[in-house]
């Protein structure tokens, strides 16, 4: 199958520490549906933020297949987004068409409609005219996850989506997420809730610095191998919190 | 009487209606810039470049006296060079951004004192300071328009990416590689909305323009566009009055008309809509907290 995504000996870290990503080689296929999972500082955020390019590799590359840069959306651990900034909830939303309107464009009326099918997928119906600093913890992520919705990108990657969201809305998203993946998207999520990741992602990527396995999740999350990533990141030189702090 | 206490200064003399026009064309161009600074929480950098004005105008006066033109490319240069130290000194030390924009700040103030002082009279160092709003000529005016008409011009250019760099900036640089020049052109605008004011305020009151009405809208408006026609409102409303009062009770102008911003300011601080003090004491519907 074609890949969307290729690492190539990645080595990835923050400046004057030890590498947080050592030498990954792997690639995800097109269209799959993939976890991160890993102990605490096995960078797995940091092998995200190296896919959007925030951080460039120490060494080695990542190669995109079919994907091109443009058409990766990406929902960080902690969106910097401002709660007091004074925009509603249809503004925040509206951004994710910024592919089609950039910086000077105006919404045309089929526009305004995508806006609202997608403030209506994630169930944020009535919600429209809401200030964003109004929205619970579970509301804003589902607003975010509508802005991801009109990005219509070919790689979605998500840095721990469900954290601190209710069940409620974490089914609700998981829904989505699975529609992505039925529309032939390429999906790849860092998680820890490894009972969400067995019963709804078909593929996962095991971390520990280093790639400790990649593959049909069943065969990954073995508990020879989940033991093998924890002894591997508490070996990590030095000090345990210098794993901690680099994959931050 | 009111034609007296409100017309007549402004009908008779000729130096009120400059000083009105200049300090309504300052209201339309500083402070929507001010509504950014203020929500970009960036109200101090303002302060702190305001005060980077001064020895870059203080040097033009030692170089050409009080020529227009060359107090206004020493303060754009000045102002332009700490807005990018100020941010390459967070960048690259320890210092926390407040303290390095502190140091700055007194540093520049301490050197434009000094600079004006070698040459000129204490007269001339309060014109500095305290700026000449009763004294605009044309020259002084046809600025000000122009400075303002720019920075209209290139707010609404820029007003969706300048919404987008304050509301999400890690999601404008995921879509867009426009962020660091939105940072910058706003920079610039605020440098260039000072040096304007400090033409008619003066270098201390200047930033009083740009941030106090800013600050009173934001209890009065819950949107952008709210914030910027009610902060374009209160500047204009409290240049006349401070002006009315300046007339009427010789008090120095720059002064009166912040002050008045300020009182603006205070009561908007306590009977404003969106969070003043009085609306927040009384108990709310419990059914809007959901």
């Amino acid at each position: 199958m074609q890949a969307a995504l290729a690492f190539s000996d990645l080595t990835l870290g923050y400046g004057g520490q030890d590498p947080a990503v050592l030498r990954v080689q792997t690639q995800v296929s097109q269209g799959s549906l993939t976890a991160i999972v890993g102990p605490n500082g096995a960078g797995k955020s940091t092998l995200l933020k190296a896919v959007v390019g925030t951080l460039s590799p120490l060494s080695g590359r990542v190669d995109f297949g079919s994907v091109k840069p443009h058409e990766i959306s990406y929902l960080p651990q902690q969106s910097e987004v401002d709660r007091t900034f004074p925009i509603t909830v249809v503004d925040l939303v509206s951004m994710g068409l910024w592919r089609s309107i950039g910086p000077f464009g105006g919404l045309r009326r089929r526009d305004r409609a995508r806006v609202e099918d997608a403030i209506g997928a994630v169930g944020l119906t009535g919600f429209e005219r809401r200030a964003i600093g109004s929205l619970s913890g579970g509301q804003m992520q589902r607003a975010l996850f509508a802005r991801l919705l009109l990005q219509d990108a070919k790689l979605v990657l998500l840095d721990e989506p469900f954290t601190a969201i209710d069940a409620r809305t974490t089914a609700d998203l998981l829904n989505l997420v699975k529609r992505w993946h039925g529309e032939g998207r390429t999906v790849i999520a860092v998680l820890h809730d490894i009972d969400a990741v067995r019963s709804h992602f078909p593929e996962t990527i095991l971390m520990a610095r280093e790639l400790v396995a990649h593959g049909p999740t069943e065969r990954v999350l073995t508990a020879e191998n989940q033991f093998r990533a924890r002894q591997m990141c508490e070996a990590c030189a030095g000090p345990p919190h210098t794993c901690g702090r680099s994959a931050a | 009487m009111i034609w007296d206490a409100v017309v007549a200064p402004f009908a008779d003399f000729g130096f009120m209606r400059r000083a009105l026009f200049g300090c309504i064309a300052i209201s339309v161009g500083a402070t929507p810039v001010g509504v950014f600074l203020m929500l970009r929480r960036m109200s101090l950098t303002g302060d702190a470049m305001a005060h980077a004005i001064l020895p870059g105008a203080a040097v033009g006066y030692l170089v050409s006296g009080l020529s227009l033109g060359a107090m206004t490319i020493g303060g754009l240069v000045a102002g332009m060079a700490v807005a990018l130290l100020s941010g390459l000194v967070t960048r690259v030390t320890a210092l926390r951004e407040d303290a390095s924009l502190a140091a700055f700040y007194l540093i520049s103030l301490a050197l434009g004192v000094l600079i004006v002082s070698t040459r000129g009279s204490n007269v001339d160092l309060m014109h500095v300071l305290f700026g000449t709003v009763l004294a605009l000529d044309d020259a002084a005016l046809t600025l000000l328009c122009s400075i303002t008409s720019l920075s209209v011009l290139i707010l609404a250019l820029l007003y969706r990416l300048l919404v987008l760099e304050c509301a999400d900036p890690q999601f404008l640089r995921s879509v867009s590689k426009l962020s660091a020049l939105t940072h910058f052109t706003f920079l610039a605008l605020v440098v260039m909305n000072l040096v304007a004011g400090f033409h008619a305020l003066g270098t201390l009151m200047a930033v009083g323009i740009m941030i106090l009405p800013a600050a009173a809208a934001r209890f009065w408006s819950a949107n952008v566009g709210g914030l910027m026609l009610g902060a374009v409102a209160v500047a204009m409303l409290s240049s006349l009055i401070g002006l009315l009062l300046s007339f009427h009770y010789s008090l120095p102008s720059g002064p009166a008309i912040i002050l008045v911003a300020g009182i603006v300011y205070a009561l908007s601080l306590i009977v404003g809509p969106e969070g003043g003090l009085i609306p927040r004491a009384k108990p709310r519907d419990p059914l809007q907290i959901t």
